[in-house]
């Protein structure tokens, strides 16, 4: 009896699992065909052309063997690029985040009327597309018409005005300021919704005990708030590496490739100029840096919360 | 058994789905339909001005009329995002059936990997091939095959303001650099920009330094290049280069001009703050859509050939141009063709040349040329004993964009013209 009970036991335990199993693949299944279909099979397709050289038509016929990335390596302007990407991951980690956090820490816990007004006011540049922003600034940043030449000439006429978007130097810090307007409300957002995790007790507690403004929030705010920065941290370095569309649309990287970043190189020196073999190697060549920084990352930030 | 029903119907359905997206999208339109059985075929273009775009609607709708079973589907994109968007269907390997295409290197490519129709034989030896020059018609061709027709092919000239030049004390526009270069002083000192160019787009540049390569080298130059006995980096082109740089020291552009594209450079004409445009044929109509009134300057525009250089080789009748026509994409129906036909016979070329954005191709068709400006650019492109397409068509993607990226390089001054020549030697030998 006990025997025969062990049995229909494990078989309803088996068949229960089967039946996890079963739907666990079903919820999966959509998702990781898609992802297989749109993120992995086209990054292994990119790894191939990138072998050959190749003009996107047609089939592919001239192997090239590794010779796109050595010219990816020695190519100065790939160099500006990479070199553009990391400028913009600097600024943004030390004033795109700051200045995030710090008017986070004004608008979202601020007690005062306009506070929840703010909030929103601050997040609009981010629902903007990125191809709307920059024609909007196009418009601003207009060397005869545009707002800030007006407000320039308003006040001292006859000043020729400023160009930023026909500088070779220029054009790269006009973009980034552009960057920053847009993202930073992303971040702000995110911190809000970080420091509302704190008990406000702890604070209440810290200040009973004499504790500044200054203190509080260097050891009660920022220690609880790390896991949170940390992950904008994360997207906002990933975010920079892929970097394109705001670029493209405030003069495709130009003049003289002064704003040029890794993606806007892809497009011009790959799709633009019928080279696909070399656009898919600086591909993989995105694609790796992203991968070991993700990896380097997430190691970095176990082994501290292990330790 | 249930179960088993259930996942069944789930696989069956996924399945479907997935069989469905996979066969969807994209043409089922065979290659040469009956001409009688109901025909569709796509046409892409890219004027999106109101006039323009009313005009070939007007077309398309007058062939269906006249031929009931044909429906054309018309597409209209912006210049770049039009360039873009074909160069995506290409690669997918089902290109438009009729689309807009400016002939040469970027053409070539396409009928290199098979993506064209060949039309050579309604083309040679008819009618159809009798209504154009044959230089015209060989900038559709590649190998020897037809592959479009055009329906414009014009010049790049000046486009000056005619009151602005007198104000500076000119009547007549310069034949000479030299004397050019003294207008573009005087033009500065009455306050008003000399010269609009739209270098953020890098193709107005490139006709700066075509031009003076031609001026100062002659057909010869270009021959040597293509010959392989010659190279970018021979006197023509350097010099060029340098002329280039005298120009910019002048102060002759416009502030931000680095940065400029079309519109902003050819409003700066319309609204009459610049003198002169270095621009083809459709610089008015570009003038006038980009100004604030929407007509331009009207009569104070006029029209000038490229300065000859002193002591050059090149002839001042020798002209940069190109123009516009369409290509055949593989898998268009013979309808297609027989609207391309339409498209460019006399009588449609003669009206689209009346509303004066072109310059016709169609043998007679310029007696619908009532603008007189127009009428001089067709004078000059017929009187060219040599007539060079924008370098960056005429040479393949690579070589076209690195010309385009390397001029103006030279007129940010960041890099020599000689630097500037031996980048593009390079990218030219590493396409060969």
């Amino acid at each position: 009896m006990a025997y025969e009970s062990s049995i229909v036991l494990s078989r309803t335990v088996k068949k229960r699992r089967r039946a996890t199993l079963f739907t666990l693949l079903l919820l999966i299944g959509p998702a990781f065909i898609v992802f297989t279909l749109f993120v992995i099979v086209p990054v292994l397709q990119a790894a191939e052309y990138s072998l050959f050289r190749w003009n996107g038509l047609g089939p592919l016929t001239h192997f090239y063997g590794l010779r796109n990335f050595g010219f990816l390596l020695r190519d100065i302007i790939f160099q500006k690029a990479l070199l553009h990407n990391m400028l913009i991951i600097v600024f943004s980690l030390l004033v795109e985040l700051p200045l995030a956090l710090l008017l986070a820490m004004i608008v979202g816990r601020g007690k005062f009327k306009l506070a929840v007004f703010f909030r929103t006011f601050f997040f609009l540049p981010f629902v903007l597309s990125e191809v709307i922003t920059g024609v909007l600034w196009q418009f601003i940043y207009n060397p005869q018409y545009g707002l800030i030449n007006s407000i320039i000439s308003f006040f001292s006429p006859g000043n020729p005005g400023i160009a930023p978007l026909g500088s070779p130097t220029g054009v790269f810090w006009a973009i980034l300021i552009v960057i920053i307007w847009k993202y930073f409300g992303l971040h702000m957002t995110i911190y809000i919704a970080g420091l509302q995790g704190i008990p406000v007790e702890l604070e209440e507690a810290a200040r009973i005990d004499g504790a500044s403004n200054a203190q509080v929030i260097r050891h009660i705010v920022l220690p609880l708030l790390a896991t949170t920065i940390q992950i904008t941290v994360f997207f906002s370095i990933i975010g920079s590496f892929q970097i394109f569309d705001i670029v493209w649309a405030m003069g495709r990287g130009d003049p003289v490739n002064g704003a040029e970043t890794m993606v806007t190189y892809l497009y011009k020196f790959g799709f633009q100029r019928f080279n696909m073999g070399y656009g898919s190697s600086v591909a993989v060549a995105i694609f790796v840096i992203c991968l070991v920084f993700s990896i380097v990352y997430q190691r970095l930030l176990l082994r501290e919360q292990r330790g | 058994m249930k179960r088993f029903m259930t996942t069944a119907a789930i696989a069956a359905v996924t399945f479907l789905i997935a069989a469905g997206i996979s066969f969807a999208g994209g043409q089922k339109e065979p290659g040469a339909a009956p001409s009688t059985g109901p025909v569709k075929f796509t046409f892409w273009h890219l004027d999106t001005a109101t006039n323009q775009k009313a005009y070939w609607q007007g077309l398309a709708d007058a062939y269906m009329k006249a031929h009931p079973n044909v429906s054309i589907e018309i597409t209209v994109l912006e210049n770049e995002a039009f360039k873009s968007k074909v160069a995506t269907l290409m690669q997918s390997g089902s290109p438009p059936d009729l689309f807009r295409s400016w002939g040469g290197g970027v053409m070539d490519e396409y009928a290199k990997a098979g993506l064209l129709r060949d039309i050579t034989k309604f083309v040679k030896g008819t009618a159809w091939g009798k209504t154009m020059a044959p230089g015209v018609i060989a900038v559709y061709s590649y190998d020897g095959k037809q592959y479009g027709m055009p329906y414009d092919m014009g010049a790049v000239t000046f486009w000056y303001n005619k009151e602005l030049l007198a104000k500076a004390g000119y009547t007549s526009f310069p034949t000479t650099w030299s004397d050019f270069l003294t207008m573009v002083t005087k033009l500065k000192t009455t306050g008003v920009t000399p010269i609009s160019i739209a270098e953020g787009d890098k193709w107005p540049g490139m006709f700066w330094w075509a031009y003076l390569a031609m001026r100062i080298g002659g057909k010869p130059a270009f021959d040597n290049v293509l010959s392989g006995q010659g190279k970018f980096t021979d006197p023509p082109f350097v010099q060029a280069g340098q002329k280039l740089v005298d120009l910019t020291k002048l102060g002759s552009f416009e502030e931000g001009f680095l940065g400029a594209n079309q519109g902003a450079g050819a409003a700066l004409v319309g609204n009459g703050k610049a003198a002169m445009e270095l621009m083809g044929q459709w610089g008015p109509t570009t003038e006038a859509q980009n100004a604030v009134n929407k007509k331009g300057i009207g009569d104070l525009l006029g029209t000038a050939p490229f300065p000859v250089v002193e002591g050059g080789a090149g002839a001042g009748t020798d002209v940069l141009g190109g123009g516009n026509g369409y290509a055949v994409g593989k898998n268009a129906p013979d309808a297609a063709v027989d609207f391309l036909r339409f498209v460019t016979d006399e009588k449609n070329n003669a009206t689209l040349a009346a509303t004066g954005t072109i310059v016709p191709t169609a043998i007679g068709a310029d007696s619908g040329l009532q603008d007189p400006l127009m009428k001089m650019v067709k004078g000059i492109v017929d009187k060219a004993g040599y007539f060079q397409l924008y370098l960056d068509q005429y040479y393949t993607p690579a070589v076209g964009s690195a010309i385009n990226d390397n001029v103006q390089q030279i007129f940010a001054g960041t890099m020599t013209p000689a630097q500037a020549a031996a980048a593009i030697q390079q990218t030219y030998e590493m396409n060969q």
